[in-house]
């Protein structure tokens, strides 16, 4: 407890944080020994190239996009208290406390989670996951061995049953009518450990 | 001193030195006495009349009754009304209880008992071996705690219950769920997954611990509860720990044997499914001959070497076990529940006592469901998705009591345990109630607690996407956050199972299948083939657009519908409407669609299954090498334009009605897919699905002239379809008389012009030099199902001769005419659109065939349609009886000429030769 306390203690507005993110000290102890861990030159920010470094992420189709979510646009580096926000959305929801009406969404909401999801997809933010955008994570999450014609029919038909205004894109609302089904809490939750 | 250890059922030298007991083989085990003395193990099984029990009355009542109840079961199955309100196992007990009746009245003697023996010698290794074999490994796994957890809280509940020792050894037995009951009545119910595999885990894992508490207090008993000591209820928890950790350990060894041996049995197929089964037999026997738990044993066996052993033998072996298993097993069951429903009408065994029958159900309930709370509070500590109070209802609703906790009973020596009459009649009271009170209700208590059911919806392409999206970044933040708890473990196994394990109990051309250029070879020649197949059925669905897409053959259906789509877009004349009224049509292609996605979609690190160590790596590589290529591409502009390039071209590709120059493109990178994709192992679940979806595809055949056939399967079943496509061709009536005008619409919107030309097109240009062999082959294969075996003898060296003559042309030509006519059997549909697919040639075409060089003739002819590939559709016919006969008529016999060329002009002639031709 005491080192738990030291390391908090290192960490400005953690009560803040802790607030806004719903993790517990000793969740955020754990993320910042990792944070410390990744950011090799204790700059207090991590550049992509710190991510990069992770060498199972070089492993993963999308990787690459989800470091860019770790980065808010315009901006090089990422310090504790965004990379902790980030990761916030994937705590799974807690169902003990109802929702709070005056409180705003909280980031581990289905919403948000979605949100999260969507912008990987939306890569040039314009609210909308055009043909070509998903064109792109497709052809990355497809193996090699598929054609430039079928990841086109795969995307046509993927888009054509979720496209509802007809507009040849996903809106963020069309997106989350096709999940509508699924069990986002459960699909896009970490079990963070105590 | 109390002799604990020399008591009968503990008696075995296990207990004392249970090492050297495991390590030695087993065979000298086979005839050592002091083994043999425990009551459970030698009755039936080594007993000097090993096989006279089982010859005598259970076996044979038991192949009596299977073939009764198997038609009955049937009824219940097909009966819509039955099935919906009744779980059949309720159903199959009531139909015992009628037969023991029935005998009882005839004989006055019960003639047929369940007897423990040959439940637990073939009965029960068969319900366990299919549902170990079978089990979803990583779901197990994920929740083994939970089962662990249930499994020994639920079990000691019971011991409450009395203060005396028969009571705790009768708790001990009522206790446990019954696996075959749990498994009979939560199919039919349709729970969620999580829930069914938590509760059907318990209850398998139940046996080990019913049956060791049940030898422990069984030994109290004999000793009398006054000589029990403190030491020996610890030897009693030691010989629990020993007899379930013992029973996996032989379960695994044998698995690992198992998976070992099937590495070399290239050359002996067929003993393959039997070395399974005998392997996983032989198991259950060995774990029960060191009184160690043998359904432990042998689930762990099932789950150890599914894995590799599916890896390691041939697909018609995996069909074979899976089909033979699933079989016994339902036999198995069936038996159980009637010997159940027969030995209860037995009264001599029975001895009724109100008070204990009441007070054993209460305590059940309340015991089981204190339990189930207990348990899941400590999990939903430790749980991502907490279990809710409706899942803990449902799990204690659904502790089921059955054919284990009554073979127990009937085991219990009536000298030692002198309420044993009395044990009897609960048991069967309390199976009787839990499985068919409980059984009845589980349904609607599930509808009523709107439990979430395991959903038979087929997740839309967009889901199927997205989630697997959502595990990637899962996998991604775990990385990123650091955390390795959950899937830490998970992944150090993977590793050793891909550096080690996989290295000695697969095979190696599994193993490292993708470096050995024998087996690329191999497999490029199976495709050639399989193209080839396709070719024919695209020709014969005439449904095709992209004759390019052949090679896949889930494909095609998907590009198809999503061109036309676009062709309507782009202003060509297709009415789209048609599409849509063909209901098969849009179901089919979507699960088109997911075949293709679940087949070629990465695989994320987490979600890795125990199946593909081998794809594991590749997909690794290739992620990372296209990752790394990405950011490189970051960093050097240049290369992008070659991307943009690439993406133009296949822009205008897609637009272009040049069907040729597409094909060309993409004629040898698909060739190169096929190498990869074929000789993956093919995951168990995966063919499940498979049928699953073919199955409603079928029905819909039947109405539909829309030919949803199955084009991914029709290749292996050619030889017996082709006699049935003769049926077809003999009786015209068969076909339907007048196809409606959307039938008739919707094969043009295939570009049905354009489609010969580029089969031609690809079988000219584009088979690259090393698959030239593989080419030849098929045309061979080919040609032997090409040459007819009668009349028509004289006709076949011309297929060949022209094959020859003009390059491999006429080949991919007379493949699709033989297959296209084979497959007229799936359905008269098919031959209609055989017609649709030509009749757009001049009738002309018939008598081209008589010359030497029609096929060159032919293309020549074609070449204006293919450049025309954009044609409206033909008007509605307004004869439309007179044209489709015209028009069916003469595709077949022009197809049928391709192949053998037979007289032209007489058509009724040609039919009735049709069959004797092929």
């Amino acid at each position: 407890m005491g080192s738990t306390n030291s390391t908090l203690s290192k960490i400005p507005n953690v009560e803040e944080l802790m607030q806004e993110t719903g993790f517990t000290p000793a969740h955020i102890v754990r993320l910042y020994d990792r944070f410390e861990a990744l950011d090799k030159e204790k700059t207090g920010h991590l550049r992509p190239q710190d991510f990069g470094a992770i060498n199972r992420l070089a492993m993963n189709p999308i990787g690459d996009r989800i470091i860019g979510a770790f980065f808010s646009p315009g901006q090089e580096t990422v310090d504790f208290h965004s990379f902790v926000r980030i990761l916030a959305h994937f705590r799974p929801a807690d169902k003990k406390h109802p929702k709070d009406p005056s409180m705003p969404e909280p980031v581990n909401s289905r919403t948000s989670k979605l949100k999260f999801a969507f912008q990987l997809y939306d890569q040039d933010k314009d609210g909308k996951i055009s043909r070509a955008e998903l064109l792109q994570v497709l052809r990355s999450m497809l193996e090699m061995q598929v054609t430039e014609e079928q990841l086109e029919s795969i995307a046509d038909r993927t888009i054509q049953e979720a496209d509802l205004d007809k507009d040849d894109a996903i809106s963020f609302e069309e997106f989350r009518k096709s999940l509508e089904k699924v069990n986002i809490d459960h699909k896009m939750s970490i079990r963070f450990l105590r | 001193l109390p002799p604990l250890l020399s008591s009968p059922l503990l008696s075995s030298p296990l207990l004392s030195s249970p090492l050297p007991l495991l390590s030695s083989p087993p065979s000298p085990l086979l005839s050592s006495s002091p083994l043999l003395s425990s009551p459970l193990l030698s009755s039936p099984l080594l007993s000097s009349p090993l096989l006279s029990p089982f010859v005598s009355s259970p076996l044979l009542s038991s192949l009596l009754s299977s073939p009764l109840s198997y038609p009955l079961s049937f009824l219940f199955h097909f009966s819509q009304r039955f099935t919906t309100v009744v779980p059949e196992s309720c159903m199959l007990i009531l139909l015992g209880l009628v037969l023991g009746g029935i005998v009882l009245l005839t004989s006055k003697k019960q003639l047929y008992q369940l007897e423990p023996g040959l439940f637990f010698l073939f009965l029960l290794p068969t319900i366990v071996g299919d549902a170990g074999y079978f089990m979803p490994a990583r779901l197990f796994f994920d929740n083994l705690g939970a089962i662990l957890l249930s499994d020994v809280s639920l079990c000691s509940d019971q011991k409450v219950q009395a203060g005396l020792m028969e009571f705790l050894l009768f708790g001990a037995l009522i206790s446990a769920v019954d696996p075959v009951a749990v498994l009979a009545v939560f199919e039919e119910v349709h729970v969620n997954e999580t829930l069914f595999i938590i509760v059907f885990g318990e209850s398998l894992l139940n046996d080990a611990v019913t049956v060791v508490l049940y030898k422990v207090y069984m030994s109290f008993v004999e000793v009398g509860p006054e000589n029990v000591q403190t030491a020996d209820y610890f030897k009693g928890v030691a010989s629990f720990l020993i007899v379930s950790i013992g029973g996996t350990m032989v379960g695994l060894i044998f698995a690992a044997l198992l998976a070992f041996i099937t590495r070399f049995t290239k050359k002996v197929r067929i003993i393959e499914p039997l070395l399974v089964f005998l392997m996983v037999y032989l198991a259950y026997l060995t774990a029960e001959l060191f009184s160690l738990s043998a359904i432990l044993s042998m689930t762990f066996c099932g789950i150890g070497c599914n894995k590799y052993v599916e890896a390691n033998i041939s697909q018609k072996s995996r069909t074979t076990v899976k089909y033979t298993m699933k079989t016994l097993a339902s036999i198995a069951e069936t038996i159980i529940f009637i010997f159940l429903g027969i030995s209860a009408v037995d009264k001599s065994k029975w001895a009724w006592d109100t008070g204990l029958i009441s007070c054993t159900l209460i305590f059940i309930f309340v015991f089981r469901a204190l339990g189930v709370v207990m348990q899941t509070w400590v999990l939903n500590w430790f749980r991502l998705v907490p279990l809710d109070k409706i899942d803990q209802v449902v799990m204690s609703y659904g502790g089921l009591r059955g054919a284990v906790a009554f073979a127990l009973v009937v085991l219990l020596d009536a000298e030692r345990v002198p309420a044993k009459d009395y044990f009897v009649a609960t048991t069967i009271i309390v199976v009787f109630f839990t499985v068919m009170f409980q059984g009845l209700t589980i349904k609607p208590l599930v509808n009523w607690l709107k439990v979430p059911r395991a959903t038979n919806r087929k997740p839309t392409i967009n889901e199927e996407i997205h989630e697997r999206a959502f595990d990637h970044c899962l996998t991604a933040v775990e990385d990123i956050a650091g955390l390795n708890g959950y899937h830490h473990w998970r992944d150090k196994w993977e590793q050793f199972d891909k550096n080690y394990l996989s290295k000695l109990l697969l095979r190696k051309s599994v193993y490292r299948k993708s470096e050995l250029w024998e087996v690329y070879q191999k497999i490029n020649i199976r495709d050639a083939i399989s193209v080839i197949d396709q070719g024919g059925n695209v020709l014969t669905s005439a449904r095709l657009s992209l004759p390019s897409m052949a090679s896949r053959a889930s494909f095609p259906e998907v590009t198809n519908v999503t061109n036309y789509l676009r062709e309507n877009g782009s202003g060509v004349c297709l009415d789209l409407q048609v599409i849509d009224n063909v209901p098969g049509a849009k179901v089919e292609e979507e699960s088109e669609t997911h075949h293709f996605l679940a087949g070629n979609l990465y695989k994320p690190r987490r979600r890795q299954t125990l199946h593909d160590s081998g794809d594991h790596e590749r997909q690794d590589r290739e992620i990372f090498q296209r990752n790394m290529k990405s950011r490189m591409e970051t960093f050097k502009t240049t290369r992008h334009k070659r991307h943009s390039h690439k993406k133009d071209r296949s822009q205008k590709k897609r637009r272009g009605s040049d069907v040729k120059e597409q094909d060309l493109n993409d004629k040898p990178r698909r060739n190169v897919s096929w190498q990869d994709k074929d000789p993956v192992v093919v995951p168990v679940e995966s063919e499940d699905e498979k049928g699953e979806h073919l199955e409603p595809e079928k029905e819909e055949d039947v109405g539909i002239t829309f030919v949803a056939r199955k084009v991914p399967d029709t290749p292996k079943e050619r030889p017996k379809s082709v006699p049935a496509g003769l049926e077809v061709c003999q009786s015209p009536s068969v076909a339907p008389p007048s196809p409606t005008c959307s039938e008739r619409n919707l094969p043009w919107k295939g570009g049905i012009g354009t489609l010969p030309v580029c089969v031609s097109m690809e079988a000219t240009k584009i088979i690259p030099i090393d698959l030239q062999q593989a080419w030849n082959q098929s045309i061979s294969s080919l040609e032997s199902l090409a040459s007819p075996p009668g009349p028509v003898e004289p006709l076949h060296p011309r297929v060949s001769a022209l094959s020859r003559l003009g390059g491999q042309r006429p080949v991919s030509y007379s493949g699709s005419g033989v297959s296209g006519s084979g497959f007229g059997s799936r359905g008269a549909g098919s031959i209609v659109a055989q017609g649709i697919a030509r009749f757009e040639f001049p009738p002309g075409g018939e008598e081209k065939d008589e010359e030497e060089g029609a096929l060159s003739d032919q293309e020549q002819e074609l070449q204006p349609l293919m450049s025309s590939s954009v044609r409206p559709p033909g008007p509605p016919p307004p004869p439309p009886l007179a044209q489709g006969l015209g028009r069916r008529r003469n595709p077949c016999v022009y197809l049928r000429s391709l192949v053998t060329a037979p007289p032209p002009g007489s058509e009724p002639l040609a039919r009735s030769r049709g069959p004797t031709q092929l």
